[in-house]
């Protein structure tokens, strides 16, 4: 393997973040005491615990919907789209100029690179909210009319947290929306520190409320009956248990959910750049990432070569201290989900395939895997088959397209999947063929806030990003 | 002497065939006034399954045919339904007790809907797909694709109830089981010969008749169907329960529309519901 070489540690500052030792809910535009229980929220890198955060309670949920309800029935679907959109352009210049301590604060409480939550997250958050800052008077262009829905109930994950928060609240605020969001019990500081933001934005009491909590908590958010609309990051149990939920109700739902991508190389694809597009598949953000290339479809006649080259490019990531700039794979977000990447790689073992792991030293600390790869994967494993979100790889191999596109679509998700090769012609079939919502050609894991993003299949369905991301908060011309 | 009529056995449309349902039941059709029309095939759990077999047999071909050749069958569905609107008319006419000025409304609007709809085979790609201009040096495009497979609650109407439900579905691609509506079932059959005879693959329409209570569940709780259109379904705890079941795959639902009027033209909701969004990028350089 090759030399690993020595860095020096070059740790961002953590003085730009202020964290409190407690924190309320946001609600009407102000932090309240919550009336259940308090949960911790900690450092995932060093098991240090951050702060104490309120558990919402069906009764802190009611108040939030109802703040949220008069702010739509008395301000927010009253004025005017070009007025609401100036208050998210606020909002956007905002996260723009206090960037960098919300860089510094996702990788606390996420575990992630800064280097990533620098130079993607944050940035991609302010484009979200300039973006659909545009649309909110521009709405009787869009196709899907101008009519909001009134308050939306919004569960998000803990995979990319401010960016899930604006993937949801840009476009809901935008078309005349007021929201009630909750952010994911082990990385609720971002989206409280976005309550913050709002305050300094001026924006009215009651568009934004932020509650934190459990399944619980979400539980009350989603079926609460004043409730118009329902949008769900996250597992896809707890998407179906949604989508059960709801039935029978006038609730209009989006679901975006679980992944097992399949990245698909074949022998004509530039290999160094394909090898790149793998490691990025699979092991940015830890492999918490719902569209992860976790499934890597390598054509026979280069698996070997493949599998070289991967292996000597995996040996060289850094594996340590999110808040190193040259860290480019951080904590794993939370015991239980480490627990869960662990049982899943023994299942991996004992049924017979073969794991390799890139070797790194661990922090004693925290929660940590190192990127791992299974070679000899069938169909039948459970690391084939099921959601692993963690950087965990499997490899299975294939002669011809066909095979190429059966093996991708053997899964009943559907959100992604990747084509390396250099022939145009077979890109544009291979598209046409797979069944998932984002097909990423000789890239991977690219994300715009003009891009639609969702998935086929159980994967979920309604689309976030773009014009499309209008739709699931608009009443529609002709439903 | 009169002569004796030759009546037509009514059974079911599965996969470009007339099979008489495998459990061998069939119920009493009656007109509007109460006189026997005639012995309808009532389906099984089993027909439900054979009828989804077809239908994802069917979607592959059916989908990856052009928009234009969709176009060019839905069309042809509605030249041979408008040479044989007598028989149409009849049918309405004994089946719903209409006058004959009705009758020739419903049918006539039957025919223009699947004009309408077969138009819309090469536009909705362009009416709800999207360049998307990336923050980079990327080609990025969205384009709609079919869901799959999707079951059908037809509501009553027999006809134009029926091509309105229907016909949406098939422009985009996506392939159909119909369980047509439970009182007046015999013309979604009369209609189901003719797609046989409009070149339009089997196995794309399938056309279960019986009992929707006892049909619905079986396809809501289907893992190898992608959505169901609830417009027919009239009793409200049922298409609650109907809505729960299809969350095990997470299917597309469409909830029931009891007020439709279904001679306005609809817009493209129909269409849209059971389309999914498809975005593909690409770096840009040399």
């Amino acid at each position: 393997m090759s030399t690993v070489f020595e860095y020096a540690p070059a740790p961002e500052s953590r003085a730009i973040v202020d964290i409190k030792p407690s924190y309320g809910l946001f609600i009407d535009g102000e932090f309240v005491d919550g009336t259940g229980k308090a949960f911790k929220t900690v450092n995932p890198a060093t098991e240090e615990v951050l702060a104490e955060v309120a558990e919402a309670s069906d009764a802190d949920v009611d108040a939030a919907v109802k703040a949220a309800r008069r702010a739509y029935t008395r301000v927010w679907s009253r004025m005017s789209g070009s007025e609401r959109a100036k208050y998210l352009y606020r909002i956007a210049r905002i996260i723009q100029e206090r960037g960098r301590e919300l860089a510094v604060l996702e990788s606390i409480d996420n575990g992630k690179p800064i280097k990533e939550s620098r130079d993607v997250d944050i940035p991609v958050v302010a484009a979200h909210f300039f973006y659909y800052a545009g649309w909110a008077d521009k709405l009787k262009y869009s196709g899907y009319g101008e009519t909001p829905l009134g308050v939306a109930g919004q569960v998000i994950p803990w995979n990319f947290p401010l960016l899930m928060l604006a993937w949801k609240i840009a476009p809901a605020l935008a078309c005349g929306n007021t929201v009630v969001l909750k952010p994911a019990e082990t990385t609720p500081l971002t989206a409280l520190l976005f309550a913050e933001i709002c305050q300094q934005a001026d924006l009215p009491p009651g568009v934004v409320n932020i509650v934190t909590g459990a399944g619980d908590t979400g539980r009350a958010i989603v079926s609460h009956p004043d409730v118009d609309k329902v949008a769900f990051t996250g597992s896809t149990d707890v998407g179906k248990a949604i989508a059960r939920a709801v039935a029978g109700s006038n609730k209009k739902v989006t679901l975006e959910l679980g992944g097992k991508a399949a990245n698909i190389v074949f022998d004509d694809a530039p290999l160094d750049q394909a090898v790149e597009g793998i490691v990025n598949g699979i092991f940015f953000n830890q492999g918490h990432v719902c569209c992860a290339g976790s499934r890597l479809l390598v054509q026979e006649s280069v698996a070997d070569e493949v599998m070289e080259r991967l292996k000597r490019r995996m040996a060289t990531l850094r594996v340590g201290d999110p808040l190193d700039k040259n860290t480019d794979v951080g904590a794993i977000n939370s015991a239980e989900q480490l627990a869960k990447i662990r049982e899943l790689s023994d299942i991996g073992e004992a049924e017979g395939a073969e794991r390799w792991s890139a070797p790194c030293e661990l922090p004693s600390n925290g929660y940590w895997f190192a990127p791992t790869v299974f070679t000899g994967v069938s169909q039948a494993h459970r690391i084939a088959r099921e959601e692993i979100f963690g950087p965990v790889l499997s490899v299975l191999t294939f002669r011809t397209p066909s095979e190429a596109v059966e093996k991708a679509n053997n899964t009943p998700f559907g959100l992604s999947a990747g084509v390396w090769t250099d022939k145009g012609s077979r890109i544009l079939s291979m598209a046409n063929r797979l069944r998932a919502g984002v097909v990423w050609a000789n890239t991977f894991n690219k994300f715009d806030p003009t891009s639609p993003f969702g998935g086929y299949k159980e994967s979920g369905y309604g689309r976030e990003g773009g014009r499309h991301g209008l739709e699931a908060y608009l009443k529609g011309e002709d439903s | 002497m009169s002569r004796i009529d030759v009546r037509k056995t009514y059974k079911l449309y599965i996969g470009g065939q007339f099979p008489r349902s495998e459990s061998g039941r069939s119920y009493v059709v009656n007109d509007a006034k109460g006189r026997l029309l005639a012995n309808a095939a009532q389906a099984s759990r089993k027909d439900a399954r054979d009828a989804v077999v077809a239908a994802r047999a069917a979607f592959g071909g059916w989908s990856g045919k052009t928009a234009y050749n969709r176009a060019q069958v839905v069309y042809r569905i509605a030249e041979v339904l408008e040479g044989r609107r007598e028989q149409f008319e009849a049918e309405l006419r004994a089946a719903e007790g209409i006058s004959t000025a009705k009758a020739r409304t419903y049918v006539d609007a039957a025919i223009d809907r699947l004009v309408w709809y077969a138009g819309w085979a090469d536009k909705i790609t362009q009416v709800v797909g999207n360049a998307n201009p990336v923050a980079g040096p990327y080609f990025n495009l969205s384009t709609p694709e079919p869901s799959g497979v999707i079951a059908v609650v037809a509501p009553r109407g027999a006809l134009l109830g029926l091509v309105s439900v229907v016909a949406p579905l098939i422009i985009t691609g996506n392939t159909v089981v119909v369980i047509a509506s439970e009182d007046n079932p015999l013309t979604a059959i009369t209609l189901g010969e003719v797609m046989a005879t409009s070149d339009l693959p089997g196995g794309v329409v399938n056309v279960l008749t019986g009992s929707q209570a006892e049909i619905a569940p079986w396809l809501a709780s289907h893992m190898d169907v992608n959505g169901i259109d609830l417009t027919g379904v009239e009793d409200v705890a049922l298409a609650t329960e109907l809505e729960a079941a299809g969350a095990d795959n997470l299917k597309r639902v469409r909830r029931p529309a009891p007020d439709t009027d279904w001679l306005a033209e609809p817009g493209l909701d129909r269409m849209t519901r059971f389309l999914e969004t498809k975005t593909v990028w690409h770096p840009i350089g040399v």
